[in-house]
């Protein structure tokens, strides 16, 4: 491409100078750019055709089959509750998700209860849940298994902070991609005030916490 | 501060139960993966609809077919792909890849960055015809065109240069991505949006009833690198399918403008003062451009606004000097996060210093642009018939059904 517009460049300063020189002789002059408008939309056209021709060349080494998705880092999540809010979807695609590896199966548990209940009951006014979206299952005594309904999680983190703040930090905010509509600007990360929220490689769409509780 | 303490050290307070009744631990709970394949259809099927347009455009001429080939657009990339991925916000993402090491662009979206423009160089604006959803659910909407006057007209136009100059400025900086945030029909093309975005999209679409096409003649950035490709397109859509009779019938029904008469009636000039001025405008290009350095490279302290950690950094620093309590959720983060003030002010100079590069390039962009814009204006060519604006026509195919001229294999008389 950039040898082909030298050598036009190069035409041109032989050419165009004889024909502002001599108006009367241009018509017989007539070779292969016939008007030097003709020129102008050839060298124009090359001009702008090299850069977008280029850019895969010049992108080659950023681009990726694969693509990127947003992920929250859940290390970083502070639970301030905007992904419930900021997202396009209502509700939200993020949802609480549980890694029952690091749960530490409380009966008390800060995720499920509100803090300063009288008492430990699945009552409606007990639960942490707005949206009634953790159930509990008795294991064993004094064992509790906590699961989440995924169609009732709206993402306010609520559970996450209380699990955070007094149990394992087994319950975590994650952005769910079966729901994401892959904005090309998240709406959360734009306004996660902790930059919680970024692109991750489609290869690896999810950030599980993975440390085991007790090891 | 107490609460975030309690976040970092949080985890581990209780031991993982030891199960006597033959617990077996559940799959960690984790939703499904994304299928990524929908993509590659989203480009096979772009391919076809520009194809599709072209022909209907330029061999077909045939107004209908672009309407349906528009429903079948605004159905498909809008309301059932949701608006994602568009050509018009790859934009951003091309900067962004181009001025950042660590972003790695998706391929489908560079090709949809580039399709379009290698289109547009070959057939014109083909996907502003009929493969765009932004453009088909606007050319849907306007029932009622009405010209606006043309001086408003021409300053109007000029704001897309900047809005595509402010986004790729933007995104290159790794801001935010404006065209993205600021669309106005995805919220429709989704059924769900924040109000302040369905407001923007029905004052568009009622404004468009009259004012056809409003986002892409005065809003929309890709629309000027379409424009510019269509310039020089190889092959175009003409209002007539053969001669030209000056029968002038055409000479008012584009709504958008974009139909250049006649002029073999106007009265010619003197070539050796076209000359001069042609000559004047050419020598002035230099200072058009050097001006919007200037300028530009001035104003940059307005546009890092756009940033938010310079916000953060504004809204700490009012806190500091002059005891305005910063109380955003992002300084509220930031005190409990335990990074520096100076961490926080050395990123803002560095992010201002970017911008000011940034900038300097948007302002050259931009004074060009406005230097070339009067050599054209400057420039006479001499048209025989009515032909389209080969930048502004969307190859709408509206001016079709008035043309008197029919190009018939039966011979007539």
């Amino acid at each position: 491409m950039i040898v082909q517009a030298v050598t036009l460049n190069h035409r041109a300063a032989v050419k165009i100078p004889v024909n502002e020189n001599n108006t009367i002789g241009m018509k017989e002059n007539r070779n292969k750019y016939q008007t030097r408008r003709d020129f102008v939309r050839k060298a124009g056209k090359i001009l702008i055709v090299a850069p977008v021709i280029s850019l895969p060349v010049v992108l080659s080494k950023k681009v990726s089959a694969s693509g990127n998705v947003w992920q929250i880092d859940p290390h970083k999540c502070t639970q301030c509750g905007q992904c419930k809010a900021k997202c396009v979807l209502t509700p939200s695609a993020v949802k609480a998700v549980h890694a029952y590896v690091m749960c530490g199966y409380c009966d008390l548990c800060g995720g499920y209860l509100r803090q300063g209940v009288k008492t430990i009951s699945t009552a409606a006014e007990d639960q942490m849940c707005p949206t009634a979206a953790i159930t509990r299952k008795f294991v064993e005594e004094p064992y509790f298994e906590y699961t989440i309904n995924e169609d009732l999680c709206d993402g306010c983190g609520k559970c996450v902070k209380g699990c955070a703040d007094f149990g394992n930090g087994s319950l975590y905010l994650q952005i769910n991609q079966n729901l994401c509509v892959y904005c090309n600007e998240c709406s959360i990360a734009r306004n996660c005030p902790s930059d919680a929220v970024s692109r991750v490689s489609d290869r690896m769409q999810y950030l599980p916490k993975e440390k085991k509780a007790g090891e | 501060m107490l609460g975030w303490h309690a976040v970092m050290m949080a985890q581990d307070r209780f031991p993982r139960p030891e199960f006597e009744s033959g617990y077996v631990y559940p799959e960690h709970q984790l939703p499904l993966q994304r299928e990524p394949y929908w993509e590659y259809i989203d480009v096979a099927l772009l391919i076809g609809t520009l194809s599709l347009a072209s022909w209907l455009a330029i061999k077909k001429r045939s107004r209908e077919g672009l309407v349906w080939l528009s429903v079948f657009s605004l159905a498909y990339f809008g309301f059932v792909r949701e608006g994602c991925v568009c050509p018009v916000g790859s934009v951003q993402n091309v900067a962004l890849s181009l001025f950042n090491s660590d972003y790695t662009i998706p391929i489908t979206v560079l090709l949809f960055f580039i399709i379009p423009l290698v289109y547009a160089l070959a057939f014109g604006r083909v996907f502003c015809a009929g493969v765009c959803p932004l453009g088909a659910i606007q050319e849907l909407t306007g029932f009622r065109p009405v010209k606006l006057p043309k001086a408003v007209e021409s300053v109007m136009i000029t704001f897309p240069f900047l809005y595509l100059g402010l986004s790729v400025l933007s995104a290159a900086t790794e801001s935010q991505f404006l065209i993205c945030r600021y669309d106005p029909f995805v919220g429709i093309f989704r059924l769900d949006a924040p109000y302040t975005m369905v407001i923007f999209g029905g004052l568009l679409l009622i404004a468009g009833i009259f004012i056809n096409r409003p986002y892409c003649r005065y809003f929309c950035p890709y629309g000027v690198l379409l424009n510019i490709f269509s310039r020089f397109s190889s092959r175009h859509l003409t209002i007539t399918p053969a001669e030209c009779t000056n029968c002038r019938l055409c000479e008012d029904v584009c709504p958008y403008d974009a139909i250049l008469p006649s002029d073999i009636s106007a009265p010619s000039e003197e070539p050796q003062k076209e000359r001069r001025r042609f000559i004047i405008y050419v020598i002035l290009i230099p200072f058009f451009a050097a001006a919007g350095l200037l300028l530009f490279r001035n104003l940059s302290p307005l546009f890092t606004g756009l940033n938010s950690n310079v916000q953060l950094a504004r809204e700490i620093r009012a806190e500091k000097e002059d005891g305005i309590p910063a109380i955003s959720k992002a300084a509220v983060a930031f005190k409990e996060a335990g990074k520096t003030e100076t961490e926080l002010f050395d990123e803002e100079v560095k992010i201002h210093e970017r911008f000011r590069k940034g900038s300097a390039w948007v302002g050259l962009f931009l004074g060009i642009s406005f230097g070339l814009s009067l050599v054209s204006l400057s420039t006479r060519t001499r048209r025989t018939g009515y032909v389209p604006h080969k930048g502004k026509c969307y190859s709408c195919g509206r001016c079709f059904k008035y043309c008197p001229v029919h190009v018939n294999n039966n011979k007539i008389g």
